[in-house]
């Protein structure tokens, strides 16, 4: 079995699965039962001056049948008592010393954070989370992501809090900025020890047609809220690389974006994450998720020879590269396995209305566009006549040299398998970046006539 | 209008006691279904179905919400599309054409959806709340149009002339309109008020309709030919086959096409069915059979003189009798009808059939106390007759071209069954619809001349 553990500054965990500071956080009966579920740590819901919430505070988009796609939420900090989630974290943490439990704090004044760090060490926790992401509610209050959006004001009051903590400190940064980079290296000037994102993204999640209500509704209004949930991963996954490809952090990262699965968990972490933190799809299926979440990491890392999480960790970040340093003679052509084929036929829509056109019905289909990829001189090839298992005649075909190999029809079919794309022979790897240094194109940015 | 119609049929038919097969999903599970579609481009649904319904767009609708414009897409391809959906036999038509089947995935339910759309916006145009989606056009040089036999061929034929404002007549020689969908559909897929229904929803487009009128008797095709520009003939076929065995004539022994319309039009009698035998093997057969069998029969037999493989009935509506208890007896051919002293039926004597000979000394008795004869209907010759031009052919059908109905008589069209010998509903609607079409454009092209 491999290794799960992580020390990510300081705070040692027996795996790397943390709730998320969110509702699943919110009490000690709660942190204590996901802990017998096995999650390895949990970030408490955000500590502070407790407020009132609305009624309702959810709302979700779902595509087809798949509920809960992406989630937004209006809710704010604890609505509870500091001394009831003093009290809870000090039991936490008697009865689970080896997880880790982090506070996630929202105050004010300096002295504010001051008192606060205080109380939280004082009842055990292992470390601290400065929640500079929330963008609804508390950011129109001057507090969440209206620090994390200014990079100045985030350094300044991580630095008052490097002054009073004894435990390591985590910045959580909102994605709601142009460049996830400013904060994040604001939060290493800070003297931060750790670094964790994203928060959820400002949004407004949908209306309420009928009522011309935005959702979730609170009577006749609403707000904008925060999303999260799977859909907002592809986001988070960027930021998180952002970071950690940067040679001026070196603080460790704890990803939080839709993670849902162990293949969620294990992109963040070959994107450099130490720790990753989970929130909707607790919400969605429970605690009990996380039996897969360390059963699959553990095969996983088991199957690829690594040891540990740490062996994982930045595994992919090489590969992220500019667009300029691609291969341009790399070239993938769409193959389809017609014996997998059911004949929806949604690859010879989606290529014919929106890519390039090369994919076509069977062998009855006479419409053969101008060929744009062919050579004056080149004989067209045969349309071939394919009969598949399934689907018989209905089996599209690829004209492959017209094929610009843009994955869509892959994405589009609904069997697993039937469509594969072909890496074809290549010449000499080129980039846009080696043409333009050779002076065989044109440097970006203008007309050139 | 509803209740005049409604009014023809006695409140205690047989047919009550035969509940849904296949009830009206609630709008959840006909959001759920409709998500599950892949919208298969260029869909094999859609070929399989005789009037070329957009299927994947009207299941997207119901997905979207749309269910008044998933009616729409339905009825502007398939007037009586509500029928349709509830006595199709979808699963050899456009269920069974759904790519899932090949894929061993549960096909679509699209029957169950068309009924959904259908239903759910008929119910609230009835209560109300929603306009009909079809007003009739005004039209500066009207036509008329006799229609003989209140069928779906007629009623498709007709409200598809009637929306261009063109004015149809139709002529019913029975008192109830609506042909097989109310005489002859098993009640288990359709009511008779169900589908007095739907012929309401023609007739309030400006169809007239005229009850208890045979052509022939108390008006004369001649006086149809004077009277109207079109004659349409949709007049279905004629009364059962008979076997033509001793015995056969006498109580007990009954056709089943007129079984079946006395059980959905006619006042209930008392008295269990006892023993039943139905002799034939083809979808009516097999749809006497079952109801016999749901009506508490003591038992069913199906005789067929020939094997299981050989059927003409369909092998799921096959298996759906049996699963009710009806006994199929192959190989065998009814002699005779054996009636006691009485004269009331006791059995049918058969036979042993092998290689389409009766094996001698073979013979043996069925016992029941119902016999049903679903061996075919006779064709309606005489309508020929009436009509000047109007050619029979050897197996006793209107000579029709299968596209535009046209007929040996320039004024006189037809469709349905008596032109094909008997097929489904689905089919007759078709042909209605194409005639109506057919003359639409003509007249177009004549009256821009």
């Amino acid at each position: 079995m491999a290794d799960l553990s992580i020390d990510f500054c300081g705070i040692k965990s027996p795996n790397p699965f943390w709730l998320a500071s969110a509702p699943p956080a919110n009490s000690g009966d709660q942190v204590m039962r996901a802990f017998d579920a096995g999650w390895g740590g949990a970030v408490w819901k955000t500590l502070g001056d407790p407020i009132v919430n609305v009624s309702s505070r959810f709302g979700a988009v779902d595509y087809s049948n798949a509920k809960m796609m992406g989630l937004n939420n209006i809710e704010l900090i604890t609505d509870r008592t500091l001394d009831a989630n003093l009290r809870e974290i000090r039991e936490v943490k008697k009865r689970f010393p080896k997880h880790a439990v982090i506070a996630s704090l929202m105050t004010e004044t300096k002295n504010d954070w001051k008192v606060l760090i205080k109380k939280v060490e004082d009842a055990g926790c292992d470390g601290l989370e400065l929640n500079f992401g929330c963008p609804h509610g508390m950011c129109e209050r001057g507090m969440g992501s209206s620090v994390g959006q200014e990079p100045k004001l985030l350094a300044e009051i991580t630095s008052w809090t490097k002054e009073f903590a004894k435990t390591p400190v985590l910045v959580k940064l909102t994605p709601n900025t142009g460049d996830i980079l400013e904060p994040g290296l604001a939060a290493v000037a800070g003297g931060g020890d750790g670094i964790s994102l994203i928060n959820t993204i400002k949004s407004i999640i949908g209306i309420d047609l009928d009522r011309m209500v935005p959702i979730p509704r609170v009577g006749t209004g609403s707000s904008n809220g925060g999303y999260c949930g799977p859909a907002v991963k592809p986001i988070a996954l960027h930021m998180v690389a952002a970071l950690a490809r940067d040679p001026n952090i070196k603080i460790p990262i704890s990803g939080i974006g839709g993670i849902s699965t162990w293949r969620d968990a294990a992109e963040f972490i070959a994107l450099g994450c130490t720790s990753v933190q989970v929130c909707t799809a607790v919400m969605h299926y429970g605690f009990r998720i996380v039996r897969d979440l360390i059963d699959g990491l553990d095969r996983f890392l088991n199957e690829q020879g690594m040891k540990s999480v740490m062996d994982l960790r930045g595994r992919a970040i090489d590969a992220y590269k500019e667009w300029g340093d691609l291969d341009l003679n790399y070239k993938v052509v769409a193959k389809i396995d017609a014996n997998k084929c059911i004949g929806c036929q949604l690859c010879v829509a989606a290529c014919q209305d929106g890519a390039h056109q090369c994919i076509f019905t069977g062998p009855n289909d006479q419409k053969r566009p101008p060929q744009a990829h062919y050579p004056n001189d080149m004989a067209i090839a045969p349309k071939p006549q394919i009969v598949g298992k399934i689907a018989g005649n209905r089996v599209p075909w690829v004209d492959e040299p017209e094929c610009v190999g843009c994955n869509l029809c892959q994405l589009v079919c609904p069997v697993d398998g039937c469509i594969t794309m072909a890496e074809m022979p290549e010449d000499k790897p080129e980039t846009w970046n080696d043409r333009v240094a050779q002076g065989r194109d044109k440097q970006p940015g203008g007309i050139h006539d | 209008m509803t209740s005049e119609l409604l009014r023809i049929l006695p409140s205690d038919r047989r047919e009550n006691a035969l509940a849904d097969k296949k009830p009206l999903y609630l709008a959840a599970e006909a959001r759920a279904e409709a998500e599950r579609c892949l919208y298969c481009a260029d869909a094999p649904c859609i070929k399989a179905c005789p009037t070329e319904i957009e299927i994947p767009t009207f299941i997207k609708q119901i997905a979207t919400g749309n269910v008044d414009g998933s009616a729409k897409t339905i009825f502007d391809q398939n007037i009586l599309g509500y029928s349709c959906a509830r006595v199709c036999p979808v699963e050899v038509l456009c269920v069974g054409s759904c790519v899932y089947n090949g894929w061993n995935k549960e096909p679509i339910q699209i029957g169950r959806l068309q009924r959904f759309a259908t239903e759910t916006h008929g119910e609230s145009v009835k209560h109300g709340k929603k306009k009909p989606l079809y007003v009739a056009k005004k039209n500066a040089s009207p036509k008329k149009i006799a229609l003989i036999g209140a069928g779906p061929a007629s009623l498709a034929c007709a409200a598809s002339l009637a929306l261009e404002g063109h004015a149809c007549t139709i002529f019913e020689k029975r008192a109830v309109p609506g042909g097989l969908n109310t005489t002859g559909i098993a009640p288990y897929k359709l009511h008779a008020e169900d589908a007095l229904h739907e012929v309401e929803m023609v007739l309030g487009l400006g169809v007239e309709l005229k009850t208890s009128v045979e052509i022939g008797r108390q008006v004369s095709g001649s006086v149809l030919l004077k009277d109207f520009d079109v004659v349409y003939i949709g007049v279905g076929l004629g009364n059962d086959s008979k076997l033509g065995i001793p015995g056969e004539d006498g109580p007990g022994v009954m056709g089943a096409v007129e079984w079946i319309e006395e059980m959905k039009v006619s006042p209930a009698k008392k008295g269990s069915l006892g023993r039943v035998a139905v002799i034939g093997a083809g979808n009516t057969a097999i749809d006497v059979a079952r109801e016999c069998a749901l009506l508490g029969a003591d038992l069913v037999h199906m005789i067929y003189r020939r094997s299981k493989n050989e059927m003409s009935g369909y092998l799921h509506e096959m298996n759906g009798a049996r699963k009710e208890g009806v006994v199929l007896v192959e190989n065998r051919q009814p002699v005779a009808f054996v009636r006691d002293s009485n004269g009331a039926l006791t059995a049918v004597r058969v036979a042993k059939m092998e290689d389409g000979k009766i094996v001698p000394g073979s013979e043996g008795d069925i016992p029941c106390a119902h016999a049903f004869v679903a061996v075919g209907q006779s064709k309606l010759r005489e309508i020929a007759a009436e009509l000047p031009g109007v050619e029979v052919d050897a197996k006793g059908c209107v000579v029709a071209d299968p596209k535009t109905g046209a007929t040996g008589n320039e004024k006189v069209f037809a469709g349905g069954d008596c032109i094909n010998g008997g097929k489904e509903v689905v089919n007759a609607v078709a042909n209605g619809r194409d005639t109506a079409r057919f003359l639409i454009s003509r007249w177009l092209r004549a009256g821009a001349k």
